[in-house]
């Protein structure tokens, strides 16, 4: 029995043998945010913070994550359900298309402003470069958070 | 035909950027994709494949998978129902192999069980006696053997023509995975009365219903297909995967069963672009006028016919470009070998022939000593000129040397901030600025819009006016283009009903949409709810002796006559409608006729680094101009151009799907390199308006367009910058050091 936080909420899982957080995360705690794309840690579809860094969840057993805490996509709405920041600036600036990558683009970009309020264009290419997006040809995620950098 | 094209007063409609409907569930993590579908009392099913290319079946023993514990049902060939195989357009592929595997990573069993690691470990338990044969990998030879999946001999105009000047080239483009983020999956239920739901990602339900209703061998009632969000597609989703397996095993078990291939399995479980390899002859007269081009174009469809027959046609109908050329001879085929199939991918075959073309271009400028951009200028195509090819007139919208000089006239990159990371090598600090060598390339490309060849293209789609507002009912694939948010657009505009929802209708509740493909959807799509729309509106109107409809109701001379909840008092007013393009013909023996219904063009400019010790290259920047008719969503169609862009610049100098005697050996995103934030440039792009006769509201079809001319932009840079040939794509470090 493994026991961590989830978006606030302790929660506990029993994983065979070496599940993957990814795996706990959807199939068995109902959290259908994070997205399973190549299962290597290649493609940042599956980032949640695991005690505040961004990590792909994929590489994560659910075995070491025992009294962590997680953050994943759904826990970053406020709880009056108004968007997180970055959230709304990728809704607004069209940086959605099909959205598979996108709760991990989510989780990594509030990640990265939330260190570096006002990045340069090359820090969010470096900082987002673990997170393959094949729609958008990532111009439209760069222009919101540019954006939202600039309010900051 | 939609003839009416006036716009009604409404927030929402065409021209603005509309926020997609779907995007808030998308950021928040709620919106469910084919892989997050759950039901309580489900089985996991795992597929077992060849680790072949080419080998026989002697035997196949599931006494071992079978007699596990957790699992449920092992399915082979004996066990399909109906038909054995399937296909789009030739039914040659099996369900599940039985005498012979035809490719590395073919279907030879499938199993369902309590969890999907028992499930794998069951298919790794069924023992097959292979008896492995000698692969055809060689598509040259794969011609001589007449192992061929169509063969187009196309001749147009006088063959004794010639020019002065002469260029030769022999081109290859390499295989490329769509690499759609969300792998191939879905939920299969049974009805309880021998019948079956089946919730699926699919580009086109109502074409896979067709195959899957012969395999299972039922009545296509008892099969219903509904759509579950689609992580991408660009062609991987428009050919059977998941589904037959799926259904077989619901029905089989009684229980639901989920299957979600891993990113290896889904290099095997989908088509892949052709590889392609072409051989040129452009002549031109002293002046640079185009008198004559000779092609052969060899594509790889691999294993089974998949849509090569109509991939083949596109390389053959574009393989000039968008020029005027009076004499044109294009040999092609479309083989059959050992290797995985290939099929549609965004671009369909126009892709690879503008690798060739374009590189064909900048020779003949070269050997004329013409400047490149005024060479493609003077034989650009336009209106009422021909298709070089096929000889069809062109009677809609093709703005060639508006867009050629649109690209060409934006402002080129200043030198960069210095900041390492924008180096070719980046960080790794592998080469001096000063040793680092910047080229620009130019290419222009051209693609037909919709189904050709005198095929019955149509779309159905169903408007509802309710006392909330407009429902639009469809069974078009939203596969992430942002046609969900075109086609609100649409409906607001067409009737002034500002509240419109679309509704993705299952199998059972409305007839075909048609591919999610082709670029097809905003004209096809778009062109049903159009008329839907404006037939709900005009009974609308009708019925209050209105002259102008909205949310608040009917309106005459200004004020409101007759509310929607008074108007509707008797049930809402719905409107079916089937709609088709412009008929298309079956080409004659020699390739001619009227074959499209309507073309775009782009044209891109790429500017690039390289070091060229190392071979490594930065993209510095693409500047485009693209053909769009009329842009409905301005921002979901820069999103279009830049996505597609990623894609060309991948397809130039990143992605290859590495065969080795059929074996593929980078079946993962560690080992298939796609481009990442930092891979990816900025792009300028200029949106070229005239409108299209027969899309709504004059909009066109272009999504293809950004993934075809990006790629010999990006490789013309390339050779800028190095001097070297660079004949083949991915250009490789190899070739860039010229090792």
């Amino acid at each position: 029995m493994i026991r961590f936080t989830v978006n606030g909420v302790p929660r506990t899982a029993e994983p065979a043998g070496p599940e993957s957080l990814l795996f706990t995360l959807r199939e068995r705690l109902g959290l259908w945010g994070a997205k399973g794309a190549c299962e290597q840690g290649e493609c940042g579809s599956c980032t949640v913070l695991l005690d505040g860094e961004p990590v792909c969840s994929c590489l994560v057993m659910t075995a070491d994550v025992a009294d962590c805490d997680v953050v994943t996509v759904e826990g970053l709405a406020a709880p009056d359900g108004s968007l997180h920041p970055v959230q709304q600036a990728m809704l607004d600036h069209g940086a959605v298309q099909c959205g598979f990558c996108t709760p991990g683009f989510v989780v990594a970009a509030a990640h990265l402003l939330d260190r570096v309020p006002n990045p340069s264009e090359d820090d969010i290419k470096e900082a987002l470069a673990g997170n393959v997006c094949r729609c958008t040809g990532y111009g439209a995620i760069l222009r919101s958070l540019t954006a939202l950098g600039e309010e900051a | 035909m939609i003839t009416r094209t006036a716009i009604a007063p409404v927030s929402g409609g065409i021209g603005e950027s509309v926020v997609r409907p779907d995007g808030v569930p998308k950021l928040t993590g709620e919106f469910s994709y084919s892989s997050d579908l759950h039901h309580d009392d489900m089985l996991w099913g795992a597929t077992l494949r060849s680790p072949h290319p080419r080998a026989r079946i002697r035997s196949i023993d599931i006494s071992a998978a079978l007699a596990m514990t957790g699992v449920h049902a092992v399915l082979t060939a004996d066990d399909v129902p109906g038909s054995k195989t399937f296909g789009q357009e030739r039914s040659d592929q099996p369900v599940f192999a039985w005498d012979e595997v035809r490719f590395w990573g073919e279907a030879v069993a499938a199993v369902a069980a309590d969890d999907p690691e028992t499930a794998r470990r069951a298919a790794a338990a069924i023992l097959v006696d292979y008896e492995p044969l000698e692969p055809l990998t060689d598509p040259e030879e794969a011609e001589r053997r007449g192992e061929t999946f169509r063969v187009m001999d196309l001749t147009n105009g006088d063959r004794g023509l010639r020019g002065e000047v002469v260029v030769e080239g022999y081109y290859e483009t390499g295989m490329i995975d769509q690499a759609m983020l969300g792998t191939e999956s879905g939920l299969a239920i049974p009805d309880g009365r021998g019948g079956v739901d089946l919730h699926i990602s699919t580009q086109w339900m109502h074409v896979d219903h067709r195959q899957i209703v012969a395999s299972l061998g039922l009545a296509p009632e008892m099969v219903r297909l509904h759509p579950a969000g689609i992580g991408g597609a660009f062609g991987a989703r428009e050919d059977i995967s998941v589904q037959i397996h799926l259904c077989m095993l619901a029905l089989h078990t009684g229980r639901p069963v989920k299957i979600v291939y891993d990113r290896a399995e889904s290099f095997a479980g989908h088509v892949h672009r052709h590889p392609a390899r072409m051989w040129y002859r452009h002549e031109a007269d002293r002046a640079g006028d185009l008198v004559r081009v000779e092609a052969r174009i060899l594509l790889d469809g691999g294993a089974y016919a998949e849509t090569s027959s109509a991939v083949i046609a596109n390389a053959v109908y574009f393989a000039v470009g968008p020029y005027r050329c009076p004499s044109v001879s294009i040999h092609g085929a479309a083989v059959c070998t050992n290797h995985p199939p290939a099929g549609a991918m965004r671009g369909f075959g126009a892709n690879q022939v503008c690798v060739a073309y374009e590189a064909q271009m900048d020779r003949l400028a070269a050997a004329l000593g013409m400047d490149a951009i005024e060479l493609r200028l003077r034989n650009a195509l336009g209106p009422g000129d021909r298709i070089p090819t096929s000889g069809q007139e062109i009677t809609g919208s093709l703005p060639t040397a508006e867009v050629i000089r649109s690209a060409a006239a934006l402002p080129l990159p200043d030198d960069d901030s210095g900041d390492p990371r924008r180096l070719p090598g980046g960080t790794g600090l592998t080469t001096p600025r000063a040793a680092v060598r910047r080229g620009v390339g130019f290419a222009v490309g051209i693609k037909n819009i919709a189904f050709s060849e005198a095929f019955d293209d149509y779309t159905e789609a169903r408007a509802v006016l309710t006392p909330a507002g407009l429902e639009i009912h469809t069974a078009a694939s939203e596969v992430g283009q942002g046609m969900v948010t075109v086609l609100q657009q649409i409906a607001r505009s067409a009737t002034g009903i500002e509240h419109v929802e679309v509704v993705f209708a299952d199998t059972s509740q409305i007839g075909s949409a048609g591919s999610t493909s082709a670029s097809r959807q905003t004209q096809m799509a778009g062109g049903a709810v159009f008329e839907a729309a404006c037939a709900v509106r005009d009974e609308a109107l009708r019925r209050a002796g209105g002259d102008r409809l909205s949310g608040d109701g009917v309106w005459r001379d200004g004020r409101v006559v007759a509310t929607l909840d008074a108007l509707l008092a008797d049930g809402p007013i719905s409107h079916h409608v089937t709609f088709r393009h412009p008929p298309t013909e079956r080409p004659n023996a020699t390739g001619q006729g009227d074959v499209h219904a309507g073309f775009a063009v782009a044209a891109h400019r790429a500017v690039v680094d390289v070091d060229p010790e190392l071979g490594l290259v930065r993209v510095v920047q693409i500047d485009t101009a693209q053909d769009v008719g009329r842009a409905l969503n301005p921002q979901a169609v820069l999103g279009q151009i830049e996505g597609g862009i990623a894609q060309g610049l991948g397809m130039a100098i990143m992605e290859e799907v590495l065969l080795d005697r059929g074996v593929v050996r980078n079946a993962s995103f560690t080992d298939y390199l796609l481009p990442t934030f930092p891979d990816m440039p900025a792009v300028e792009a200029v949106i070229i308006e005239h409108p299209e006769p027969w899309g709504p509201f004059g909009a066109k079809g272009f999504a293809e367009l950004p993934s075809i001319s990006s790629t010999p932009a990006v490789v013309a840079a390339i050779r800028d910058a190095t001097g070297r040939p660079l004949t083949r794509v991915p250009v490789r470090p190899e070739d860039v050091a010229g090792l």
